[in-house]
């Protein structure tokens, strides 16, 4: 069988994270609506949940990364993701029920509901990049191009996930399918990174070079 | 006596000056035209909101509401101005074939204000009912009120939420309705939740034992389909009343089982009171009972069609499509 490179490794993992984030954004609007409308605040909840939990998300994996850099921690990283994606599917129901019961403001209503429902997954799908950067910086001098290669594959993985999102897969599938999907695409690439890579007994980093 | 060639030449600059005249008249001609059958709207408010610009235009006698200055977007409310009562649009006019089935509904419930055409001409035609009108654009209500003359009183409320919100909230609240109208789509963008089966079983859970639902909806895409399995799976039979311009159609629905109406049900004293109400606003009850037809026996819609649900509702690709 033909394994691909670490980095190749790397980069998918990167691509799929990027996929899943915003597949689950985009739902969002989707699974929100019943409970707490279409109005425009339902979006802005939705959005600044998003990019409260990614910032943050950068912030712990940069620091994580400084810590220990391997491929083993990414798949956890996957791992984690893909479980805490499941509870959107699992619990939504009964979450916004006693939300939207206790907060009868829909603009407070759905921005803790978009907490409760997104925050930690994405949170831990936001510490993918910068762990993916230091796992493919080998060079300091080369640390800007791989921060660049890494972020257009990432974001290139987002536009992909919105528009394969909201032009087909709403089309086809339910949304508690996709988003079923996306937790075990998550869950598959953690593990086939864990098996195949993460558990492997040489160490595949070496330590990026200061000139 | 000129020679021929500045012959030649003034007969050019004749020919020019003829053509240029042409053209001037040719221009004189289309402005009166235009200016005379007042073929140019006039856009006399514009009024922003969160979610679109709500333009105010008038158009000789007509004064309407339009959501952008693009062509291709009908209007939304039309109302004549030197008779207010009378309705312009074909749509608003089927709504009131629900009153073929309830003469006289307590309390009413409007998803999607508009102008307010439907809840001024209710309030006229049934001044002891409530009638209690959601709209979730709150410049959308500010235009009704201060252009459309929107009716607002002790019987008349009008509150701005989202149509599902108000729903779900009503429903812990116990309260209950004899008519819902649901009026919340336009041209260009369905709200999807208000299309799902999950959404219809709440609405019917609001109405009264002999509660009524109208729905103005679309003609002419794959939609169609899907939402009449939708409301079939949840209500049954129902009215289906087709514009004779094809672009709507009323869905008519009961809480209780639907036999067709008879053509001489309009010869019993209260049809023939409620015929002659209803004249003054263009409504002909005789002309609407025409085209209604129950679909009992008669589905246009493939059996196996998938029903919209809130894990499941593409309403606006569907309708694309």
């Amino acid at each position: 069988m033909i394994m691909p490179s670490d980095n190749t490794l790397v980069y998918a993992l990167s691509f799929s994270s990027g996929f899943s984030i915003m597949g689950i954004e985009l739902l969002g609007g989707r699974i929100l609506a019943p409970y707490f409308g279409s109005s425009i605040h339902i979006w802005g909840s939705i959005i600044t949940v998003f990019m409260l939990s990614l910032s943050i998300g950068y912030l712990i994996g940069g620091k994580l990364s400084t810590l220990s850099s391997s491929l083993k921690y990414l798949a956890y990283i996957f791992l984690l993701a893909g479980t805490f994606v499941l509870p959107i599917v699992l619990f939504s129901d009964p979450i916004m029920q006693t939300i939207f019961i206790h907060v009868e403001d829909t603009r407070y209503g759905s921005l803790l509901a978009a907490s409760c429902l997104f925050l930690i997954p994405t949170l831990i799908l936001g510490m993918i990049s910068p762990y993916a950067v230091r796992l493919l910086v080998n060079d300091t001098n080369e640390s800007g191009k791989v921060a660049g290669s890494l972020y257009f594959v990432s974001t290139l993985g987002s536009a992909l996930g919105t528009i394969i999102t909201s032009f087909y897969l709403v089309l086809y599938f339910e949304v508690n399918q996709i988003i079923l999907s996306f937790s075990i695409i998550l869950l598959s690439l953690g593990t086939f990174a864990l098996l195949f890579y993460g558990l492997r007994q040489v160490p595949h980093l070496k330590k990026a070079k200061h000139v | 006596m000129f020679s021929p060639p500045f012959n030649a030449l003034l007969l050019r600059r004749k020919s020019i000056q003829i053509n240029t005249n042409d053209i001037v008249n040719c221009f004189l001609f289309l402005f009166i035209l235009f200016h005379s059958s007042g073929s140019f709207a006039e856009i006399i408010h514009s009024e922003p909101s969160l979610y679109r610009t709500i333009l105010v235009e008038e158009k000789n006698d007509l004064r309407c509401i339009r959501f952008n200055v693009n062509a291709k977007n009908i209007n939304q409310t039309c109302v004549y101005q030197s008779q207010p009562d009378k309705l312009v649009f074909s749509y608003t006019k089927l709504l009131f074939s629900a009153l073929l089935l309830n003469r006289k509904p307590s309390d009413i419930l409007i998803v999607g204000l508009g102008g307010g055409t439907m809840s001024n001409t209710l309030h006229q035609l049934l001044p002891e009912s409530n009638i209690t009108n959601v709209e979730i654009d709150p410049a959308m209500i500010k235009v009704a009120r201060e252009h459309f003359a929107l009716i607002e009183n002790s019987k008349v409320k009008t509150f701005s939420q989202d149509g599902r919100l108000f729903i779900k909230r009503a429903l812990l609240k116990k309260q209950t309705y004899d008519w819902i109208i649901l009026d919340a789509f336009n041209g260009d963008y369905i709200p999807e939740h208000l299309l799902t089966q999950d959404f219809l079983l709440e609405a019917k859970a609001l109405l009264k034992s002999n509660g009524i639902l109208s729905a103005n909806t679309f003609l002419g895409s794959q939609l169609y389909d899907y939402e009449s399995a939708t409301y079939h799976s949840v209500f049954g039979e129902f009215f289906n009343i087709k514009s004779t311009s094809n672009e709507n159609r009323i869905i008519l629905v009961s809480n209780q089982t639907l036999k067709p109406i008879k053509p001489n049900m309009l010869l019993q004293a209260n049809f023939k009171q409620l015929t002659v109400l209803l004249r003054p606003y263009g409504i002909e009850l005789e002309d609407i009972l025409n085209i209604m037809s129950l679909t009992t026996g008669s589905h246009d819609w493939p059996e196996n069609t998938r029903i919209l649900t809130d894990q499941y509702s593409p309403a606006n690709l569907l309708k694309e499509q």
